[in-house]
This record gives structure tokens, C-alpha cells and sequence, in this order.
């Protein structure tokens, strides 16, 4: 396989300028949505992007046969897999308890 | 760069923007599971067929779907009244767009440091599978230690209280 060198345009930088355009969206999400599940979505979109560099690193690294991107990536996704079920229970937790999923009228503990 | 990479990657950035930006939750969990696909068809891309099913089976398969039981048994899609978007949003898109260019500067500055490696990684799911029971045990353990304790903990958290006396 051959690529330019011109620009960006290797591969590499491709997927890691794709991979922190996305983790700019996910962070944009977290920070602007009012709603709690839509600021975990965010949260998910960011830990994707970090898998995204995982796997292109791993790809176009020195030692692919060594599995070790791969590997992190893997379980990543398994306790972002965790972190998405605790964080949804905790969402419907606090709406049956606030009666709302809305971030800017969760301010009971104002410190 | 193949045609290919642009397409995908176009498509999973549009599924991101639209899932952050869409005012009905179940369309933006839709848009989600369109962003979640197009990263799979990345990892596939980029060789890693293992990352790629893993991706849509736990991903698609139940990440998604753990949203819309969540938005469902919570608000449903009834729109708020205050708008979808936080107060502080400007300040929030200032950060986002703060952070991606401190990355894409770091990637763009960078990337010409790192070796290059272009032959295509040959990788089977059994290799996968030794590492995951040889070298990456404790790591496996550990997961599947944390995936049973957040399973119990997110069935205790989000338990109904017990009918009684304040």
C-alpha cells in the first residue's frame, strides 16, 4: 500500500484527526445537553474516539502482532460497557427521586 | 487515503453532530447507533475485525439499547419546554472547540514522528484469544470482576425504594 506524504494525507493522521473531531463533538455534547442521558451519550461518543486512536495506532504501529492497541481497546469497551449501566441507573435513580432528568434543575447541592 | 475512509468517517461524524443535536432523544439514540456503526466500519477499515464485531455487538447490541430503555422509562421523547440546551452552552462549545484544536494541532504536528507501519497486520481471532488467556489474563479477570460488580450495582441504584414512612 502506498500513500502520499503530502498534507495529512497518511492514513494515521486521518483516523486520529477523525477520532478527535469526534471526541470535540462527544465533549460538546457533555458540556451543552441539558439532559442527563444526552450528556452520558456525549461521555460515550468520547470513549469511541479514544478507541478509534487505539485501533489506528495499533494498525499503523511498530508491533501490530503484539496485540497491545488491540487489547486496550477491547476493554475499553467493556467498561464503557459498565460505565453506560451505572450511569443509566443512576439517571433513573435520580429521576424518580427529582422527578426530572434535567441537569440545570439538579442544584440541590449547591455547595 | 482511500474514498472509503472519507465516507465512513463522514458518516460517523454526521451520526455524532446529529445525536448531540437533534431535540427528540429516540431520533438522537438513532443517530447514535449510526455513529456506533460507522466506528465499526472503521475498526474494520483498519483491520481489526475482532474490535469492529465487538463494537457492534456491544454497542449496538446494548449500549443503544440501554439508552432508550433509559430515555423511555424516564421522560419518553415529550420535548422541554426550557429548550435541549444547557444555560452555559457557549461556554461549553468553547471548551469543545478549544480541546479539538489543541489535538488537531498535536496530531497534525506530531503524526510525522511516528513510524509508519503499512503492511497489513496479520491477526487472527485465535491469536486474539491466546492473548486474552495468556498475557492480558489479570486484565480479562479484572473486567469481568468490574463487569459483575457494575451489573449488581446499577440493578441496586436504580431499584424501586421500599413503600414506607418518610
Amino acid at each position: 500500500m502506498t500513500y502520499m506524504t503530502t498534507g495529512f494525507a497518511t492514513p494515521l493522521a486521518g483516523y486520529l484527526l477523525v477520532a478527535a473531531l469526534l471526541f470535540a463533538i462527544g465533549l460538546a455534547g457533555a458540556l451543552t445537553r441539558r439532559n442527563a442521558i444526552l450528556v452520558l451519550v456525549g461521555i460515550e461518543l468520547m470513549l469511541n474516539a479514544a478507541n478509534l486512536n487505539l485501533i489506528a495506532f495499533w494498525r499503523y504501529g511498530p508491533h501490530p502482532e503484539a496485540l497491545t492497541g488491540m487489547m486496550f481497546a477491547i476493554f475499553s469497551i467493556a467498561v464503557a460497557a459498565a460505565e453506560a449501566a451505572v450511569g443509566l441507573g443512576l439517571v433513573i435513580a435520580i429521576y424518580r427521586h427529582a422527578n426530572t432528568t434535567d441537569l440545570d434543575k439538579m442544584n440541590r447541592m449547591k455547595g | 487515503m482511500n474514498p472509503v475512509f472519507y465516507i465512513l468517517a463522514a458518516f460517523t461524524l454526521a451520526g455524532a453532530l446529529a445525536a448531540i443535536l437533534l431535540k427528540n432523544l429516540v431520533h438522537c439514540v438513532l443517530a447514535l447507533t449510526v455513529a456506533f456503526a460507522g466506528l465499526a466500519l472503521l475498526f474494520l477499515e483498519l483491520d481489526a475485525q475482532f474490535a469492529g464485531f465487538a463494537q457492534i455487538l456491544v454497542y449496538i447490541g446494548a449500549v443503544a439499547i440501554l439508552i432508550v430503555f433509559a430515555i423511555l422509562l424516564t421522560e419518553g421523547s415529550e420535548l422541554p419546554k426550557e429548550g435541549v440546551f444547557s444555560n452555559t452552552w457557549f461556554v461549553g462549545l468553547v471548551i469543545a472547540a478549544g480541546v479539538f484544536a489543541v489535538l488537531g494541532w498535536a496530531v497534525l504536528q506530531g503524526v510525522r514522528a511516528v513510524p509508519q507501519q503499512t503492511a497489513v497486520p496479520v491477526v487472527t481471532v485465535h491469536d486474539i484469544g491466546n492473548a486474552l488467556v495468556g498475557r492480558y489474563v489479570l486484565p480479562l479477570e479484572i473486567v469481568a470482576l468490574l463487569l459483575t460488580a457494575a451489573t449488581i450495582g446499577a440493578v441496586i441504584v436504580a431499584m424501586h425504594e421500599k413503600e414506607g414512612p418518610r
